[in-house]
């Protein structure tokens, strides 16, 4: 197997990372990531509500996995590192999903201190990806902060709304030369597809797997529009024109002057 | 004696270890991760850390999340 994405010393061959928030169980949530054949699953990190007995989620989570704690809850770099340092220290991972947001309404990061956060997370040792909104030189700061990859937002949140940051988006995946995976508002397999095509590394998605109908099934559709769109940009695309080109040789025509 | 447990002021009947105080909540040890004080507190040094007085700790875990 050639394609392989490397981040922070691990091999992935699976580049659709899911996450785990708003499925309806975590046996269901359990059946998609098996389904799907994720390698990378996000989790957040909240107090314990002491009155319920919750299962532990890792327990749900297949072994081989690799898992991603989000910094979900905060509003500023030091909060995103005090939740880090949280979550490693439950002995599961180093990997964390920077994510720092102060909107409420639109749940859009805020790359400065973003990048502040991912400066002091890298230097302690953390495999960092920061959630962002695509800015080439925001990227190229995090990139310096030590970044192992960035994950600019297709569409806000939840929203389902595909890669409506796209141009901005191509910049970053023609200029930045780590990983760059879509995060956040892909709806449809084929918003994750389009993504793949155009050359980013991987893709994360939540929502729409998670509130789907049969979560199993649209997590294994992802999975396959994923593994479809990066065989796609691996195969060279061919670029669109305005015109028709005839697929049909334009010779040899049954007509009186073959013209 | 008044702890702060999870941002709740909580009051606790007698003296007690971190790790006494896990087992009090019934919470499974390895699940969750204590702040004890804003400083993070490995297990093995649960049994040793003994609350006083408006002490802070904070008890977290894991749960799903994009």
């Amino acid at each position: 197997m050639g394609d392989i994405l490397e981040i922070g010393g691990k091999k992935i061959t699976n580049r659709l990372f899911i996450g785990t928030g708003k499925f309806a169980s975590y046996p269901a949530m359990k059946c998609a990531l098996e389904e799907s054949r994720a390698e990378v699953v996000t989790v957040a990190l909240r107090r314990v509500d002491s009155a319920s007995k919750t299962d532990n989620i890792l327990d749900y989570v297949p072994k081989n996995c690799i898992v991603m704690p989000n910094t979900s809850g905060a509003r500023n770099a030091d909060e995103a590192v005090r939740i880090a340092r949280l979550a490693r220290a439950s002995g599961s991972t180093n990997w964390v999903k920077i994510e720092v947001i102060q909107d409420n309404k639109y749940l859009l990061p805020d790359n400065l201190e973003t990048v502040k956060a991912t400066e002091v997370l890298a230097k302690e040792g953390f495999v960092v990806l920061p959630y962002m909104s695509p800015d080439l030189s925001m990227a190229r700061r995090l990139v310096d902060a030590g970044a192992a990859a960035i994950m600019p937002l297709g569409s806000p949140i939840g929203s389902n709304r595909g890669v409506k940051t796209r141009e901005l988006v191509e910049i970053l995946v023609r200029e930045i030369k780590i990983p760059v995976i879509v995060d956040a508002g892909l709806g449809a397999p084929s918003d994750a597809c389009e993504c793949m095509e155009f050359g980013c590394a991987a893709v994360l998605v939540n929502t729409a797997i998670a509130i789907a109908e049969d979560p199993a099934g649209m997590a294994k559709a992802f999975s396959a529009a994923v593994a479809a769109g990066r065989l796609a940009y691996l195969s060279g695309l061919p670029s669109a024109w305005t015109g028709a080109r005839a697929s049909s040789p334009l010779t040899g025509f049954l007509r009186e002057d073959d013209k | 004696m008044n702890i702060r447990i999870n941002g709740k002021v909580e009051a606790l009947e007698r003296p007690s270890t971190v790790e006494a105080l896990v087992s009090d909540k019934g919470l499974s040890a390895e699940r969750i991760v204590i702040e004890h004080n804003h400083r993070i507190i490995p297990k093995k040094e649960w049994p040793g850390i003994i609350l006083r007085e408006n002490d802070t700790i904070e008890i977290v875990s894991f749960i799903g999340g994009g």
